[in-house]
Parts: C-alpha cells; sequence; structure tokens
C-alpha cells in the first residue's frame, strides 16, 4: 500500500504549476502533455524543438527526483501487460479526440476556467473512478 | 530561449510529478478507488497545481504577450463536443485501467521497471491511430 504524504503532494502540484506557469509567460505555450506527445509522434521533424526540450526536461526531472529523493517510488511489478496496453491505447485515443489529457484539461484548462476543461476533467474522473470500481470491487478483484 | 524556457519548464514538471508520486499508479488507483482504501494524496497534488497556474496565468494573461514566444498561443475551441466528452470518457476508463496519464507515464519509465514502457506503447499506438483517422477520411473522400 502506498503512503500517503500530503507535503509531497502539494510541494509536486506547486512545482507542476510552477511549470505550467513558466512555459506560458515565457514561450506563450500550454503545458498539455498528450498534445506535446501526439505532435511528437505524429511528425516528429516539424514538432518544433520545444517540444522535444520539454520531455526530455520531464525525463531529467523526474529521474533526478527518483535519485536522490529520500522516498523514491517502488516501481509496480507484476501487473497484467495486457491492461497497460489496453488502458495506454485508450488513454492515447481518448486525450486526442477530447483534445486534452490530466495536464492540459485538469490543470491548464482549470486554471484558465475554461469550460471545455472543466466538463472533460469531470468527465475523466468520473469514468476513471467508475473503471476502478468495477475492476476492483464490481467485478470482484479482478486486479 | 525558447527553448531554455521548455526544458526548464519539463524539469520541474517531472520534479514535481515524481514528488508527489503521480509516477506511482498504486497512489492514482487509490485515490481513484472510492470505494475501497481511498488515498487522498492526488487531491492535494492537484490543489496545488491549480492555484499556483491559477494565480500564474493570471499574471501572465494581463499583457497577452510571453516573454520570448510572442502572444499567448491559447486554445480557441469553445464548444462542448461529442468529441470532447467521449475522448474524456475514453481516456479516463485508460487511466483507472492502468494507473498513468500521460505526463507520470513517461515520468515513470526513469523508474527503470517495464510497467510503464508496456503503457507508453499502448498510449503511442492510440495516438497515432487517432491520428489515422484523418488520412483514411481524406481518402475516402
Amino acid at each position: 500500500m502506498a503512503e500517503f504524504d500530503w507535503v509531497s503532494g502539494l510541494a509536486g502540484g506547486v512545482l507542476i504549476g510552477l511549470a505550467a506557469t513558466l512555459l506560458l509567460a515565457g514561450s506563450g505555450r500550454i503545458a498539455g502533455i498528450s498534445g506535446i506527445l501526439g505532435e511528437i509522434l505524429s511528425r516528429p521533424r516539424a514538432a518544433g524543438y520545444w517540444r522535444w526540450l520539454f520531455v526530455i526536461g520531464l525525463l531529467l526531472g523526474a529521474f533526478g527526483q527518483q535519485f536522490f529523493s529520500a522516498t523514491p517510488v517502488e516501481p509496480r511489478m507484476g501487473y497484467p501487460i495486457l491492461l497497460l496496453l489496453f488502458g495506454g491505447l485508450l488513454v492515447g485515443l481518448g486525450t486526442r479526440m477530447g483534445g486534452g489529457c490530466t495536464s492540459g484539461h485538469g490543470v491548464c484548462g482549470m486554471a484558465r476556467l475554461a469550460p471545455r476543461s472543466m466538463v472533460a476533467t469531470v468527465t475523466f474522473v468520473a469514468t476513471a473512478i467508475a473503471t476502478v470500481w468495477l475492476v476492483r470491487h464490481g467485478l470482484g478483484g479482478v486486479v | 530561449m525558447n527553448g531554455v524556457i521548455a526544458l526548464i519548464a519539463g524539469l520541474l514538471f517531472g520534479i514535481g510529478l515524481n514528488l508527489a508520486h503521480m509516477t506511482d499508479p498504486e497512489v492514482v488507483i487509490g485515490f481513484l478507488d472510492v470505494a475501497g482504501q481511498w488515498n487522498p494524496q492526488l487531491v492535494f497534488v492537484l490543489a496545488g497545481a491549480l492555484v499556483t497556474a491559477f494565480i500564474g496565468f493570471r499574471l501572465t494573461g494581463q499583457s497577452g504577450q510571453s516573454w520570448f514566444g510572442g502572444a499567448l498561443q491559447l486554445p480557441t475551441q469553445r464548444d462542448i463536443d461529442a468529441p470532447l466528452v467521449c475522448g474524456a470518457a475514453l481516456f479516463g476508463i485508460g487511466w483507472g485501467l492502468a494507473g498513468y496519464c500521460p505526463g507520470p507515464g513517461i515520468a515513470a519509465l526513469t523508474h527503470g521497471a517495464a510497467d510503464p514502457a508496456w503503457f507508453m506503447l499502448g498510449m503511442a499506438a492510440g495516438m497515432l491511430g487517432y491520428g489515422l483517422r484523418g488520412h483514411l477520411n481524406a481518402g475516402v473522400k
């Protein structure tokens, strides 16, 4: 069972908010990770070098935090590969269709009080909760 | 300069995600599991991010200009349509099944385990698959 640590959660959240603010204030861009990844995947040469650098920064930041942290994240082991592949497929499809994910809609769009992002965020949190309920309780604890 | 900004923003984002343990799918699914042992961690992550971005965006939005990248490039779509709702619904199902959303999925790759790599493989396929839709439509027309 993963431990609950609200101080790290809050501090991490503030850093995410600062990152989004920096990208908007500095470059005029929204820090929507599914959009950034989608552009990189669909047209890697034309995606703009800033998108690549953002992803490189994300990887370096997470790696450094994990490396120096007194309480690093314990990687999950043995989770069904099919669930990861199928879940990933839906995340990729859904975020492109819906124009954003937790960062673009959930943080940036909500912070701009954009109605589209509020609808999207309420929708994906609701279907995520329903899915976890179904998998963990409704179907008798499949995972 | 825009490259430096993007790199630093990415760094901060990655540190924040891992510090908040958003890269731990157990924490994420624990938050979504309202009928089980509910883990409220994500509430604090989202609150911290939202309040900070809300204030930051307000300060930024006053001029309408960025420091190095010209005018702010904000989304222009306003309508709440079927792709928005359906897309968000599908994303939520996938998020609940895997325990990763796109940012934490990338960030967790640095932990050296296979788990997030499988997720990212599926996600890349989904993104590319959705991109193909345009080509298919163009072919039909």
